[in-house]
This record gives structure tokens, C-alpha cells and sequence, in this order.
């Protein structure tokens, strides 16, 4: 009960201070000081004070886009252990349910974004839905080798199976599982360099550009429900790179958060170092994640 | 007293109501009143699937059989027709989507309108029927009788409005085809009647024979079945026929005929007691190439129903890599993917009862109503077919596989079977849950496609901007068909209920293997959380925002004078994934030369092609055309040298067997 609990706080109160501390990194690359780490939160804040500004052309369908993607993402949530503790949902199949219902909320963002008739949101979804299809067979190549590592279908053991003696034997197998679902995490969250949140250019963008229009507690909506997928795909990356159990629950809870607040700090670096790819080498980026994870499969197997 | 004996045997109810269904359009060939003639065969239609539907659940949940014995003196012997758990399995799409379409029908293809409307009337309810006896029969000449009768009505439905080329053109494409497969099903239950010695089908289980003739009866099968279910590359026929045809057809074509094809196959698979391996590996195979093909060509289409043409080739796919994975299982001991496989398969043929008709009619009332078929001529209908545009959401969301729809429930039954073999030695069949996932991936870029071009954003036409809502005998089906497909998705336990008795028709001994390995009650607390969660969700922000929503135009990027015309259209939304998978899918783009300092005006047009067809098959018959001219000197038209072909013909093989 206690851990579900944790896990329900930890889940819903965490994933903005990612982008804060993704935020901090980034401008201490730049040399400059930064906004606080807690930027996000009063972000969202204000928003949810805002009033809304609808655009002429959208129906129900505009509204219901950040509704059903935090909905859909928030019962995410729920399926993905985080650290050494267990969901609070855990069934056969479940880690099906997770890539699914990410993609119930990306069919719902893109239907939003085609509703405000505007020809970069239309672009913006033509890309997001073209990236993310490459994407998704990286995820399942991903969760076959872990399923055959661990013999279960859940993400809950899965997950859990993977520990030091596990990393001892296969290695070089998880090495390049992660470098796989590292690609698909910077991918699927809009990140460089794949996309980049800050430019000004709506041609360029992906995510950004599809929620161009929304507004106010909307838009509010749309921010947490980006942070909480960067935070649950973040949270599958950390359960396997943090094989180690301390054996004190409340310790593992700190690994965990530990763990999480290291990997925005890597996906800070990673955006500062690199540049934002041309929008034809995506794809390629892409299928070679997913060959990365096709060979982590035949590592297992051989 | 023997009529009301038959009354209440729900066998005899459902044989009245085939009969019931294939006269349901002679009264309107009569009346001189169109409509009256129309509502008739409605009414008949509804009173058919109200004596056949409840039957069927009875004798499939209450393990009925029933077979019935017409002794009749033609040549080829008495004819059996029968009832058994497979047959009544594939009865129940036939009852769901007959009544549905006619009374879609009252609303689309009105009597008032359309010319053909008597005809179309008749051989709806003609194909209807023709698709029941073949699914009953079980005898090979009755049961092509009965095929060929259900590829004609098909053809005269498909050809309804043959003024047009290009109808006339996909309906020879489709009779073409139809007589190719039907000439291996010939071939197929010749060779059965060789070894058996009858035309009656052998009892399952029972045709033991050698490795080499069972793998011929095996490709005759697949050649013929898999033609009509649209397995690619025998799928040349079907997106121009489905596309062509009235919508309500289409429908049934789609929802119900490709159906037919999946229980050949699986009928023929039953007569064997040993089933090889490789048959396993074939149908997975062919199974996961045609639905990733499939849906890849979809998302380049333009044209509204034939996008949902090839997706209807992506879900047989889908469904022949469950029967794929059911042979493989059985093949090779593993008792849980061959129920996996073979459950999924079953469930996915359901769903796909419920979804794709429910597009289809949709997509008839957004013709209906924007007068085109083009999605890049339409935009902005969801304020004008509110309810329309609401079913057609629910049923993008439910062929895209995603939860809380059916889709996903059936889906997630072969990711199951898939996965699990990740823990075998070889890992093969496990590749196919990727596969399954880019599926899944490029399905949402072609119904968001067609979702957000069709019903969203701004019209792009006149007509599109002055569409009205469709009638509600139209939204009636939509609304029952899309109840269903939430249903389903909910709660899939109902459905599986219809799919256990088939399953264990067909394999008795998956029986102790069949429990799933998820509790249903997931799907219900999965989908329901999200739609509780996304409700209150809406209610919060929808009160919270009341008093302070402002109105503007959508943000242009500082271009003040947008039109509906710079909006992106659906051939832009997909050339971005076409042009990433390069040969798969071949689309012609042919723009104007601009020229000097200021050019004229320019057209650009975007047509995705078929490679197969016109590039392969249509040269090869021109070709084979010119080489047998001479043949067609024996074809001229003259009845009565017809005759003496045929009197000809007979003595020469009287000749031959004596």
C-alpha cells in the first residue's frame, strides 16, 4: 500500500522537475546561470490560471487531443515499476498495453493538431506519426529480448529481473538494448536531436509545431503530459541502466529518483552537444536503433 | 404441427432465414413502388437476422449441431448441408451486416435516386443468402453453386453504377479474378472427389493422404480462398472493386466476403488429420507481407474508400498470420500459440465485422454528403456531420488496434502468442510482435489521415462546406456497429464466448490449453479508467475554462490571409511516410513546368499507383491478348454455335471415359 502510494506521489509530482533540471544542465553548458529548477512547475502554474483562446476552426475533437494523451498517459503510469518496487497494475501482456496507450495519445494529439487546419501542425503530425511508427518496433524488439531474458510478459518482473548477475552475463546484450531505447526516448519525447523544443521555427519542429494552438489549462495539459512520457520511458531506461537493489525500500527510492535526475542530465548533455539532425537523417537514426536492439536479440539467443 | 416443430428447432430457423434473406428482394423486382419495394426487402432483411441471430448464439453457446440431408437425384449425390460450430461461427457476420446494410441502403441508395436501386436490392439480399450456403454446405459441387452465385451477385452489386469506366473496369478486374480462384476451388474439390470418391466434404480430420497431395490441395486452397480474402499478391481485385461498389456494398464485401475466403481456408485445414509445419510458416508469412504491404499502400491512398480497401488487405493479413500461428503451434507442440493464434485470429474476423463495415457506411454518408470520394476535396465535416463524424472516430480508433477498443483486445491475443515464443529456443515467430507494431504504427498515419483530412481542419470545397448530416436509418447501423466495437473492447469476454465453441470445432484436443493468459477484466479496467479519467479530465478543464474562452483565428505564423487551400492535405500527409518507404509504395506526382518571371498557373497531381497491376499483371495480359487472337474467332456472340460447343464438348469426353 505504502509503495503505491510512493509510486502515485513519485509519478505525479516528479516529471516536470526533469525538464527543469534538463533545462539547468543545458545552461550551464551555455554559461549561463538558468531558470530555477522548479521553472516547469511555476510554468504550469500559470498556465492553469490562463484563459483559452480557441481557434474558429476546431471542434471538440481540439479539446479532447491533451485530454485523452494525459489520460491515456497517466494510466500509463501505472504499469511501469519504478525502481525495485512493483506496479500497482501488473498483468500478463501489460507492457502491450504501454506502448498502446501511447499511441491512442499520439493519435489524439495528431487528430487535434489536423483539427486547427493549419499546414504546420498538419506537418508536424505527418512527422510525428511517420517517426514514431519507426520508433515502436525498436520498443517491441527491446521488450522480446527482455522478455526472453526474464520469461515473463510483464513489465513488473521484466524489469526487475534485470539485475547485477544479469549484467554480468548478458552484458553486451542490455548495452546495446539501451542504446536502443535511448534513441526512443530522445525520439518519442521530442528531443534533440530529433527535434528541438526551443527553436522558433515552426517548420522545423515536430511537437511543438502540433500544439501551436492550444492554450491555458490545455496547454498545461499538453506540458505535463510530455514531461510524464519523457518520465515513464525514462523510468523503463533507469529500471534496466540501475540493476542494483540496496534491500531498504526507502533507499531504493532514492537510487531510483537518483537514477532519473542522472538521465535528465544525460539528455541534457546530449542536447547540448549535438546539433538537431536534417529531418531526412531521422529516419536512418531510427532503423539503426532498431537494428542496435534486433542485435541485442540475437546476443541472447545464440 | 410440424411447422411449429420446425419453429422451435433453431437449426430449421436459421436454414428459413437464408431462404428469408435470398428472397428479400423479389417482392421490390415486382412492385411497381420502388420504395415500398426497398422497405420490404428491409424489413425482410431485419426479420431474417432477428429468426437467424438468436439461433446461431444458441446452437454456438449451447454446443448445438444440426445437419440436414437433401436427397435429390442430381449427378452429384445428395447433398449435405450442415451446422457446426465453425459454420455457425461464420454465419454470424453474414446476419450482423446484411440487416445493417439494408437498412443503411434505405438512406444511401434510395429508390427515388438511383435507377439500379431494384436491382441492387435483389442481389444484396441474393449475395447474402449465397454466402450463408456456402458456408453451410457440405458438398463440393453444391458448394461451388453456391460460390459462383455469390461472385455474380457481387459482380451485378459491384457494377451498379456502370455508366462509369471506371466501375466497369474494376467489376472485370474482380470477375477475372474471382474465376481464377474459383478454377482452383474446382480443381480443389475435383481432386477431393478423386480421393474420396464423392463430392460430400470429408469429416474432419479424416482425409489421411500423402505428403506431396496434401501440400497440392493445400495450394489449391490458398490459391482459391486466399484470392478471395485478398491475400497479397492475389489481392489485385479488391481495392478497385470495394472502392467502386455502392457503400453498403462495400461493406459487405468487405466486412462479410473476405470472410468467406478465411473459412474455405480454415475448412480445408479441418479435413486434414496431419498438418505440416510449413503451412504454419506459409500463412504467417503470407499473412504478415500482405498486412504490412497492405496498410503501407494505405496510407499513400487519397481515395477514401480504397484506403479502407487495403487496410481491409492488412487485417485478413493480420487474421491468416493467426491461422499461420495456430499451424505452427499445432505443428510443433506448443499448445498455447496455437490457441493464441488461433483465438486471435477468430476474435480479429469478429472485430473486423464490426469496424470496417461501420467505416464503410461512414464513409458513404461523408460521399453522400461532399459528393466526392477524394479526401483532399473534403475538410471540416465534423461540424456538419457531427454524429457521423463522432462514429467514424470511434471506428479509426478501433481498426488502429488501440484500446478501449475490440481491436486492441484481438491484437493484444497474438502479441501474447508472439511474445511467448520469445522464450523457445528459436525465437523466430517472435518477430512477428514488431512486425505487428509497425503495422499498428503506419494504421494511425492512415486513419489519422483519413480522421483529421476528412472531418477536421476547414472544407476545401464548396460542397464539402454545404454537407449535411446523413438520415437516421444511416446512423442507426453506424451507432449499433460502433456500441459493438466498444463492446468488444471492454468487455472481450463476450466476444471470445462466440469464439471458443469454433476453436474447439477445430482443434478439439487445444481444449486443456485454452485459458488465457490475461484476465479480461484488465481490458475493462484499462479502458474504462482512461475514458473515467479523460471525462473528468474534459468536465475539469471544460468549467474551469467556461467563462474565459476567447475566439480567434488559428495561428497562421503571422500570414494574415489564410485560405483552405494551404491546410495540408491527405496526399501531403502521407507522401511524408511514402516517400521514407521508397519502393513499397509507388505514387506518380506530376506537375506543370514553371516558367519565365511570372508563371502562369500550374497543376500538380498526386496519384498512388498500382505497381502490381499495371505494371505486371495488365502487360502481361495484353500480351498473352495479342498472341491468342485467334481464340476469340471461337467467341461471336452466336447462341446457337455456343450449344454445339457444348454438345461437342460432351460427346468428345463421352468418348474419353468409355
Amino acid at each position: 500500500m505504502i509503495d503505491t502510494i510512493f509510486h502515485v506521489v513519485l509519478v505525479l509530482a516528479m516529471p516536470p522537475l526533469l525538464l527543469g533540471v534538463i533545462g539547468k544542465t543545458k545552461a550551464a553548458f551555455a554559461g549561463r546561470v538558468g531558470a530555477p529548477f522548479l521553472q516547469p512547475y511555476y510554468d504550469m502554474g500559470r498556465l492553469m490560471k490562463k484563459g483559452i483562446v480557441l481557434s474558429d476552426s476546431t471542434t471538440w475533437i481540439f479539446s479532447a487531443g491533451p485530454v485523452v494523451t494525459l489520460a491515456a498517459t497517466l494510466f500509463a503510469a501505472l504499469l511501469v515499476p519504478l525502481g525495485k518496487h512493483p506496479a500497482p497494475i501488473s498483468f500478463e501482456g501489460d507492457m502491450i498495453l504501454f506502448a498502446y496507450l501511447f499511441a491512442l495519445g499520439r493519435f489524439f494529439t495528431t487528430t487535434a493538431a489536423l483539427d486547427t487546419a493549419s499546414s504546420f501542425e498538419g506537418m508536424g503530425a505527418a512527422r510525428e506519426v511517420s517517426f514514431s511508427c519507426l520508433a515502436e518496433p525498436t520498443l517491441f524488439f527491446a521488450l522480446i529480448t527482455l522478455t526472453r531474458l526474464s520469461g515473463t510478459m510483464s513489465l513488473t518482473p521484466m524489469l526487475q529481473h534485470v539485475t547485477l548477475p544479469v549484467w554480468m552475463g548478458t552484458g553486451a546484450s542490455l548495452i546495446l538494448l539501451l542504446a536502443g531505447l535511448f534513441v526512443v526516448l530522445l525520439a518519442e519525447n521530442c528531443r534533440i536531436p530529433f527535434d528541438d523544443p526551443n527553436t522558433h521555427l515552426e517548420l522545423t519542429m515536430i511537437h511543438e509545431v502540433m500544439v501551436l494552438d492550444h492554450s491555458g489549462p490545455y496547454f498545461c495539459c499538453v506540458l505535463y503530459g510530455a514531461a510524464l512520457k519523457l518520465y515513464l520511458l525514462g523510468a523503463l531506461f533507469v529500471n534496466i541502466a540501475l540493476p542494483f537493489a540496496s534491500g531498504n525500500a526507502y533507499v531504493d527510492w532514492v537510487v531510483f529518483a537518483a537514477g532519473m535526475l542522472l538521465l535528465a542530465v544525460a539528455i541534457g548533455v546530449v542536447e547540448s552537444v549535438m546539433a538537431r539532425l536534417r529531418l531526412i537523417r531521422v529516419p536512418q537514426l531510427l532503423v539503426a536503433a532498431l537494428i542496435l536492439t534486433a542485435f541485442s536479440l540475437v546476443l541472447v539467443v545464440r | 404441427m410440424l411447422f411449429f416443430d420446425m419453429m422451435r428447432d433453431p437449426a430449421s430457423l436459421v436454414l428459413c432465414a437464408i431462404a428469408l434473406a435470398g428472397c428479400s428482394g423479389l417482392p421490390g423486382l415486382v412492385l411497381r413502388d420502388g420504395t415500398l419495394g426497398q422497405r420490404l426487402a428491409s424489413v425482410a432483411a431485419l426479420a431474417s437476422s432477428l429468426l437467424a441471430l438468436p439461433s446461431l448464439l444458441y446452437l454456438l453457446l449451447g454446443g448445438g449441431e444440426a445437419s440436414f440431408l437433401l436427397n435429390w437425384n442430381l449427378p452429384f449425390g445428395p447433398c449435405q448441408v450442415a451446422l457446426d460450430p465453425l459454420s455457425l461461427f461464420f454465419l454470424i457476420p453474414i446476419f450482423l451486416v446484411f440487416p445493417a446494410g439494408s437498412l443503411y441502403a434505405l438512406g444511401y441508395w434510395p429508390a427515388a435516386s438511383h435507377s439500379s436501386q431494384r436491382s441492387v436490392t435483389f442481389f444484396y439480399g441474393l449475395l447474402a443468402c449465397a454466402m450463408a450456403l456456402v458456408v453451410v454446405s457440405r458438398n463440393g459441387a453444391l458448394f461451388m453453386m453456391a460460390w459462383e452465385t455469390m461472385a455474380l451477385s457481387g459482380y451485378f452489386l459491384l457494377v451498379a453504377e456502370h455508366r462509369e469506366g471506371e466501375v466497369r473496369g474494376a467489376g472485370t478486374v474482380y470477375l477475372v479474378a474471382s474465376h481464377l480462384g474459383g478454377a482452383a476451388l474446382l480443381v480443389l474439390f475435383a481432386s477431393l472427389f478423386m480421393i474420396t470418391g464423392g463430392f460430400g466434404f470429408p469429416a474432419a480430420g479424416s482425409l489421411a493422404v500423402g505428403a506431396g497431395l496434401a501440400a497440392t490441395l493445400f495450394w489449391l486452397a490458398l490459391a482459391g480462398f486466399g484470392s478471395k480474402a485478398g491475400l497479397m499478391p492475389l489481392h489485385l481485385w479488391l481495392p478497385s472493386a470495394h472502392a467502386n461498389a455502392p457503400s453498403h456494398v462495400s461493406a459487405l464485401l468487405s466486412g462479410v466476403m473476405l470472410k468467406i475466403g478465411v473459412y474455405g481456408i480454415l475448412r480445408v485445414i479441418s479435413f486434414f488429420p496431419e498438418r505440416p509445419l510449413w503451412w504454419g510458416g506459409v500463412l504467417t508469412g503470407a499473412g504478415l507481407a500482405s498486412a504490412v504491404l497492405g496498410i503501407c499502400v494505405a496510407s499513400a491512398q487519397k481515395d477514401i474508400k480504397r484506403l479502407l480497401a487495403y487496410s481491409s488487405i492488412e487485417n485478413l493479413g493480420i487474421i491468416c498470420a493467426g491461422i499461420g500461428m495456430f499451424l505452427l503451434g499445432q505443428g510443433s507442440g506448443n499448445d498455447r500459440l496455437a490457441f493464441l493464434g488461433l483465438a486471435g485470429a477468430l476474435f480479429h474476423v469478429l472485430n473486423h465485422v464490426v469496424f470496417k463495415p461501420l467505416l464503410f457506411f461512414c464513409a458513404g454518408s461523408v460521399m453522400h454528403a461532399a459528393g466526392t470520394r477524394d479526401l483532399d476535396r473534403m475538410g471540416g465535416l465534423a461540424r456538419r456531420l457531427p454524429f457521423t463524424a463522432f462514429f467514424t472516430l470511434c471506428g479509426a480508433v478501433a481498426i488502429c488496434g488501440l484500446p478501449p477498443f475490440n481491436g486492441f483486445a484481438s491484437e493484444m491475443l497474438l502479441y501474447l502468442g508472439f511474445f511467448g515464443e520469445a522464450r523457445a529456443g528459436q525465437p523466430f515467430v517472435a518477430l512477428g510482435a514488431p512486425v505487428l507494431a509497425l503495422v499498428g504504427g503506419v494504421a494511425v498515419i492512415s486513419f489519422v489521415k483519413l480522421y483529421g483530412i476528412a472531418f477536421l481542419g476547414e472544407p476545401r470545397t464548396a460542397e464539402a462546406a454545404g454537407a449535411h448530416e446523413a438520415a437516421g436509418t444511416m446512423l442507426a447501423p453506424i451507432a449499433l456497429l460502433a456500441c459493438l466495437a466498444l463492446t468488444g473492447g471492454l468487455f472481450p469476454q463476450l466476444f471470445l464466448a462466440l469464439v471458443q465453441p469454433a476453436i474447439r470445432g477445430l482443434a478439439p484436443d487445444l481444449a486443456p490449453a485454452a485459458v488465457l493468459p490475461i484476465a479480461p477484466v484488465w481490458f475493462a479496467v484499462a479502458g474504462g479508467s482512461v475514458i473515467c479519467m479523460a471525462a473528468i479530465l474534459f468536465l475539469f478543464l471544460r468549467a474551469k475554462t467556461s467563462g474565459g474562452a476567447a475566439s480567434a483565428p488559428t495561428w497562421g505564423c503571422g500570414y494574415l490571409c489564410p485560405s483552405p487551400r494551404i491546410q495540408y492535405t491527405g496526399s501531403s500527409f502521407g507522401a511524408f511516410f511514402s516517400s521514407l518507404s521508397g519502393p513499397l509504395i509507388r505514387t506518380r506526382i506530376s506537375v506543370g513546368q514553371v516558367a519565365g518571371l511570372t508563371p502562369a498557373a500550374v497543376r500538380l497531381s498526386y496519384h498512388p499507383e498500382e505497381t502490381l497491376l499495371h505494371r505486371v499483371v495488365l502487360p502481361v495480359l495484353s500480351v498473352a491478348g495479342t498472341v491468342c487472337a485467334f481464340v476469340r474467332r471461337l467467341q461471336h456472340g452466336e447462341v446457337q454455335i455456343y450449344i454445339l460447343y457444348i454438345f461437342v464438348t460432351l460427346m468428345l469426353l463421352l468418348l474419353w471415359v468409355h
